[in-house]
């Protein structure tokens, strides 16, 4: 069963033929050959597939094609390039964010998301906002003085 | 480069890695690639009746045992882990063939279609009916390694003692957890094969193809893909895997990607060692430690791995951080039908000094002393010797860092402070550790005997060629780094891409915390000598073997000697608030101090502090493995649990550093001395705040209510 879903993806509107219980973590990493969103899991527990699905952030290996028609779909590609990700991008270098960098790209979309909602946040809301991202390797305390930096540096552009 | 090395650069990686264009195995895509899909047992132990397959659509084969051109044998220490089961299986989720295809969905329905008909044998699942098991796995014994080490008379210390105390310790499982599941990607082409892979140890995978396929050493190349943390999981598994692949390569003549995923790889790969180590001191009037005997076990699982040398390291440890004179130390490797265990940051160690740091605390209670004071009056100084009578050489710097840890963390008053208020209790826990760096015994000097090379071109810049790994470390920054400050060169003007056996020499595993010491100062050495060689324009190149350092001793027969020959420390300290109704607790706060020698980079030192404390703790804490009749219980990412950025606090970490001699710039080891300490001084402050002793990590609210139900009943 393929059916025709519309959505946009990194800002193009974009026609997939798809069959709509394919993932949309595989639609995006075979299709669209964005290799930025990870597999770490598949059952939502990592968040190393996070996207922004109309703005708010999402496991991608969650999502069947089916429920992405007509939405907005942003993944780590469509946010490189932007002022924001070149605030977080320093920021994480800065502050030691990343190591294997396995959970990278998904902390990324989970501290724009963070800082969209909330420009300024607390070190309680910060944990909060990045705990349905697994990281292995930094103890996440570096993730976070990241974000909080990006948040100082990037005032008023979130 | 003139400043401080320590002081933080920019990561070499960082940028691809964030952006997500960093390729990882599974970022990789070779022309008409397929897929394999892993057949697995279902049985803990059994015999291989039949296979019966669905019929195979075109395109789509098995590859088996049958399909093995060399040895279906893994090389590794024993000779008993086939990359194929040949006619028994000894563990559930043991691998028995491949099938292989395009598309993944159809390979998971003709895996779902296959059956296999088994003929049960009688399964091994614990360690204690590994030690009586009458129809054993592996050998007369059923145990892969037994040893045994000596140290000064126990006897006289038997004689001599005052107080004895004995008590029996435990572990459990614990995952690797990478956030990268294992893969690698095979291909065949004019006779050689090439495997792509996440990988920690290119030339054990090489070596183990080698064989595998009874191929030439220069038909078989490995190239490290960016890597997605290890911890010891991607040291000897992806062997296993690689060799499948290629199996499957050269049977399709297509390039063949087996990657595992999430919860297979928690079910099936190597794991923590589950210990059982029983300890009983003898302490003299005035509070000396002055003999032990040590008896610890590990449960291995089904196959050899690299059990034996957990276990040696396990051993050496086991008087941790304390100068006993007199020592018997027994250790058993135990086969059971489990999951293989191997390597996981520590290796060995984090069991050994759980024990030893318990043992002491509990000592010290039974003795109505304070135990810090106990401790301390029993911590090594420079000039004692080891568990194997080696000599500690360089300064210890032991019992400042309990000092600093003291002071950073308020240890004396929140000690005195019992109830947090009305609903909560309070309790801190201080640790002391130590971690021998570069490998156990004879393993550099006549087993690895690394080598190192770099390579100038005509434009000056240099590359570095070794086989170690960046795996999220940051050993691509801090090599870069040791090089250029020896050549006095500019940090761009040096570069280093992940390992390919066909460029690199050997200069060992990306283990045991070695990359810096050890094989950063091979780095150094060939930067010295091209330094001295240099001339500007030209290409040139040098290369360096690994050198014993003089002074040092070793005897692997009878484990005497220098077991290493550097040692990093560490004092940590923790502070729990538990509710007594539920007792669930909350960590408020940890405090470090370590001493590495030098640290090569700030940044990327603290990075591995705070991640191998947080591990520590998880290990400590929250991250239950248990198995039930050979089938782990968590087995999927939902059910094993391991620490989120919500279970943790800010890690406030310091150094305090004796420089290494014969380490670069003085560097000693790193990666795994971090996670040494946080799960003891979890532990301490569990049982300081409860008021109850704690033989056993994880530590379990319902475990814990059994115990305080025991006590009350006593
Ligand atoms: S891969 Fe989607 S949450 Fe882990
Ligand atoms: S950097 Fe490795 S998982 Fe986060």
């Amino acid at each position: 069963m393929i059916k025709e879903i519309n959505f946009k993806l990194n800002g193009k509107e974009t026609i997939l033929e798809i069959h709509p219980l394919k993932r949309l973590l595989d639609v995006l990493r075979e299709d669209c050959g964005l290799t930025g969103v990870k597999e770490g899991c598949g059952e939502g527990e990592c968040g190393a597939c996070s996207v922004l699905i109309d703005g708010i952030l999402a496991n991608a290996c969650l999502y069947p094609m089916g429920k992405i028609q007509g939405k907005e779909v942003v993944t780590i590609e469509g946010l490189v390039g932007t002022d924001r990700y070149a605030i977080l991008k320093e920021s994480f270098e800065q502050a030691g964010a990343v190591q294997c960098g396995f959970c990278s790209p998904g902390m990324i979309m989970a501290a724009e998301s963070l800082l969209r909602r909330n420009p300024h946040p607390l070190e309680q809301q910060i944990r909060e906002a990045i705990s349905g991202n697994l990281c292995r390797c930094t103890g996440y305390n570096m993730i976070l003085d990241a974000v909080q930096m990006a948040a100082k540096r990037g005032d008023g552009i979130w | 480069m003139n400043k401080d090395i320590s002081t933080p650069v920019k990561r070499a990686d960082v940028s691809e890695k964030l952006m997500g264009t960093a390729c990882y195995i599974g970022d990789m895509e070779l022309e008409d690639m397929l897929y394999a899909k892993t057949l697995r047992s279902s049985e803990p132990r059994a015999r291989l009746v039949s296979i019966t397959y669905p019929e195979m659509p075109s395109g789509y084969f098995v590859v088996d045992k049958r399909d093995v051109p060399g040895k279906n044998i893994i090389k590794m220490i024993l000779e008993d882990q086939p990359f194929f089961a040949e006619d028994v299986v000894n563990y559930i989720g043991e691998p028995i063939a491949l099938i292989v295809g395009k598309d993944k969905a159809v390979l998971r329905e003709l895996i779902a279609k296959t059956s296999i008909e088994y003929e049960r044998l009688k399964p091994v699942f614990s360690i204690e009916e590994g030690l009586e098991a009458d129809t054993p796995i592996y050998g007369e014994c059923n145990y892969f390694a037994e040893y045994r080490l000596k140290k000064g008379n126990l006897k006289e210390a038997r004689s001599r003692a005052k107080y004895i105390c004995e008590e029996t310790y435990e572990t459990g499982y614990q995952e690797q957890f990478y956030l990268e599941p294992q893969g690698v990607i095979a291909e065949y082409k004019d006779g050689k094969a090439v495997i792509y892979g996440s990988i920690q140890c290119p030339y054990y995978v090489k070596n183990a193809v080698i064989e595998c396929l009874g191929f030439a050493p220069e038909m078989v190349r490995i190239v490290q893909a960016t890597t997605g943390g290890a911890f010891g999981g991607k040291e000897d598994y992806p062997s296993l895997l690689a060799g499948q692949a290629a199996c499957a390569a050269i049977k399709a003549n297509k390039p063949v990607c087996l990657l595992l995923e999430r919860n297979e790889d928690i079910e099936v790969t190597t794991k923590r060692h589950p210990s059982r180590i029983k300890l009983k001191s003898y302490i003299d009037e005035n509070y000396k430690l002055t003999g032990m005997e040590a008896d610890i076990v590990l449960d291995a699982g089904a196959y050899a791995g690299l059990s034996g040398v957990v276990l040696q390291r396990a051993m050496f440890a086991a008087a941790g951080v304390y100068n006993i004179e007199n020592l018997k130390v027994k250790g058993k490797a135990i086969a059971t039908n489990k999951a293989v265990s191997g390597a996981f940051r520590g290796f060995g160690s984090p069991q050994a000094f759980f024990a030893i740091e318990m043992h002491m605390e509990h000592a010290a209670k039974t003795l109505g002393i304070d135990p810090l004071a106990f401790k301390l009056r029993n911590i090594l100084k420079q000039g004692d010797k080891s568990t194997t009578g080696g000599i500690f050489r360089e300064k210890i710097l032991l019992s400042e860092m309990v000092d600093r840890v003291i002071q950073m963390s308020g240890y004396e008053e929140k000690k005195k402070l019992k109830n947090a208020n009305e609903y909560k209790r309070r309790g801190i826990g201080l640790s002391m550790f130590f971690h021998g760096c570069g490998f156990t015994g004879n393993g550099e000097r006549d087993h690895i005997k690394g080598r190192a090379r770099l390579v100038k071109n005509e434009e000056d810049h240099i590359e570095i060629l070794i086989a170690n790994v960046e795996m999220g470390q940051g050993a691509q920054t801090t090599m870069r780094k040791i090089a250029a400050a020896a050549l006095d060169i500019e940090l761009n003007k040096v570069f280093f891409q992940n390992p390919d056996t066909d460029r690199v020499p050997d200069s060992g595993p990306t283990v045991a915390s070695r990359t810096t010491v050890i094989v950063g100062k091979l780095v150094y050495d060939a930067a010295m000598e091209l330094k001295t060689k240099w001339e500007t324009g030209k290409r040139q190149e040098a290369e360096v073997q690994y050198q014993y350092p003089e002074g040092y001793q070793w005897d692997n027969d009878s484990f005497e000697g220098d077991a290493y020959t550097c040692y990093s420390w560490g004092v940590n300290a923790v502070e729990v608030e538990v509710d007594p109704i539920t007792l669930e607790s909350e960590i408020k706060g940890v405090w470090a101090v370590y001493d590495i020698g030098k640290s090569i980079d700030d940044r990327l030192v603290r990075g591995q502090i705070d991640g191998g404390i947080v591990q520590g703790l998880g290990y400590a804490g929250m991250e239950v493995m248990e198995n039930r009749q050979g089938r782990f219980i968590q087995r999927s990412s939902t059910d094993y649990i391991i620490p989120t950025a919500k279970d943790i606090p800010m890690i406030q970490s310091e150094l305090m550093c004796e420089p290494y001699s014969d380490g670069p710039f003085g560097a000693k080891g790193l990666g795994e001395l971090t996670f040494v300490g946080s799960p003891i001084a979890y532990a301490l402050a569990m049982e300081d705040a409860l008021e109850m002793r704690i033989n056993n990590i994880p530590v379990r609210p319902e475990f814990l209510m059994e115990v305080a139900d025991d006590d009350k009943r006593n």
